[in-house]
């Protein structure tokens, strides 16, 4: 019996992962054409999406290389792009944290924005759910999703090498990162960091190294949050 | 031209560092809660470093060597207008190209 549910929770994982397809696939394909273009082979293309997952730390790595920022400010920049995942992490685990250490490994390196959100919300609507259930379910979402970046990642790859200059993919990062932020604007604390990115970011550009953006960030972040808790104590009182 | 030692060392270190923050709570912290002001600080992360990352871009675009393009920054105003109405990511990147081809286009 336990094993019965177990599978019809994988394939409502399947079938939740699934539509996100739609935004893997163009996405990947964007990174494999956008690497290419900056100089990179299909190997290291291909490094790049299997040791990370994370498609706008990727994005976010490529461009600052192209800006000959160093090593340790691309890293420390990308790597805060990818603080969510801590954040994914802690969500995740009051529900997969009595999992084996073997399979808490895998589904680690399986956390991305997609298995996330879509667990995350099913966990919460079925917390009677056993963990090999929960579990069937997080590798359910995340089989059509992880494998396809890989394959769109290596498509775009081989597309990149015949798009010539005038397609003007140097914008290709600027458009897929708007369209990233845009929809997280829901809030005003939301709206109130990404302006002070934006202007702390312009006014440090001066700063050697790239590290303008990093004070942008740590600075749009307790924007961001002492927004939030301003706000709460507003309805509060 | 992206250095290929650099980029070994990016892709290997962004590689583990990412798997680290994935695996920190699940695999080390275990079911202690974060403290809601560490929480709070993470929902931003996103904003917080993605909109500074692409501003000079779309204001001093390397393509036509940092000058205010018309193009580009019309195709950034669309894509984020998009966004916002319709909250859908690929609606908003296809929004913004054809945008910039349309505007190359005009002003080519």
């Amino acid at each position: 019996m336990a094993s019965a549910s177990s599978k019809s929770a994988f394939w409502k994982g399947f079938k939740d992962g699934a539509p996100f397809l739609l935004v893997v696939g163009p996405f990947g394909v964007l990174f494999g054409v956008v690497a290419t273009e900056a100089g990179l082979n299909i190997t290291e293309t291909m490094a790049f999406s299997i040791m990370v997952i994370a498609g706008a730390a990727q994005f976010t790595a490529i461009q600052l290389m192209q800006d000959e920022a160093p090593t340790l400010i691309v890293l420390a920049t990308a790597l805060a792009v990818n603080l969510r995942m801590a954040m994914y992490s802690a969500a995740l685990t009051p529900h997969l944290g009595a999992a084996p250490l073997w399979q808490r490994a895998c589904i680690a390196y399986f956390t991305v924005d997609q298995s996330y959100a879509v667990s995350a919300a099913q966990f919460e609507k079925t917390p009677d759910w056993t963990l090999s259930q929960k579990i069937a379910y997080f590798f359910g979402a995340v089989t059509p999703v992880c494998p396809m970046w890989y394959v769109v990642t290596w498509i775009g790859a081989y597309a990149g090498t015949a798009i010539p200059p005038e397609f003007a993919l140097d914008f290709a990062i600027p458009i897929t990162f708007l369209a990233i932020i845009a929809p997280l604007l829901r809030t005003l604390p939301h709206v109130l960091a990404c302006a002070t990115s934006v202007i702390l970011a312009l006014s440090f550009a001066w700063v050697p190294y790239n590290l303008g953006l990093l004070i942008a960030a740590v600075g749009a972040m307790m924007v961001g949050a002492q927004a939030e808790l301003m706000l709460s104590q507003r309805v509060k009182t | 031209m992206i250095d290929s030692t650099q980029l070994w060392i990016v892709i290997l270190g962004l590689g583990a560092g990412s798997f680290a923050l994935r695996f920190s709570f699940l695999g080390i912290i275990g079911k202690r809660p974060l403290p809601e002001w560490v929480l709070r600080h993470l929902r931003y992360t996103a904003v917080a470093v993605l909109p500074g990352l692409i501003a000079p871009l779309v204001l001093w675009p390397a393509a036509t060597g940092g000058e205010l393009d018309p193009a580009r920054l019309t195709a950034a105003a669309v894509t984020l207008i998009v966004g916002i109405t319709t909250r859908d990511v690929l609606a908003a990147i296809f929004g913004g190209a054809i945008a910039l081809y349309g505007m190359l286009y005009l002003l080519s």
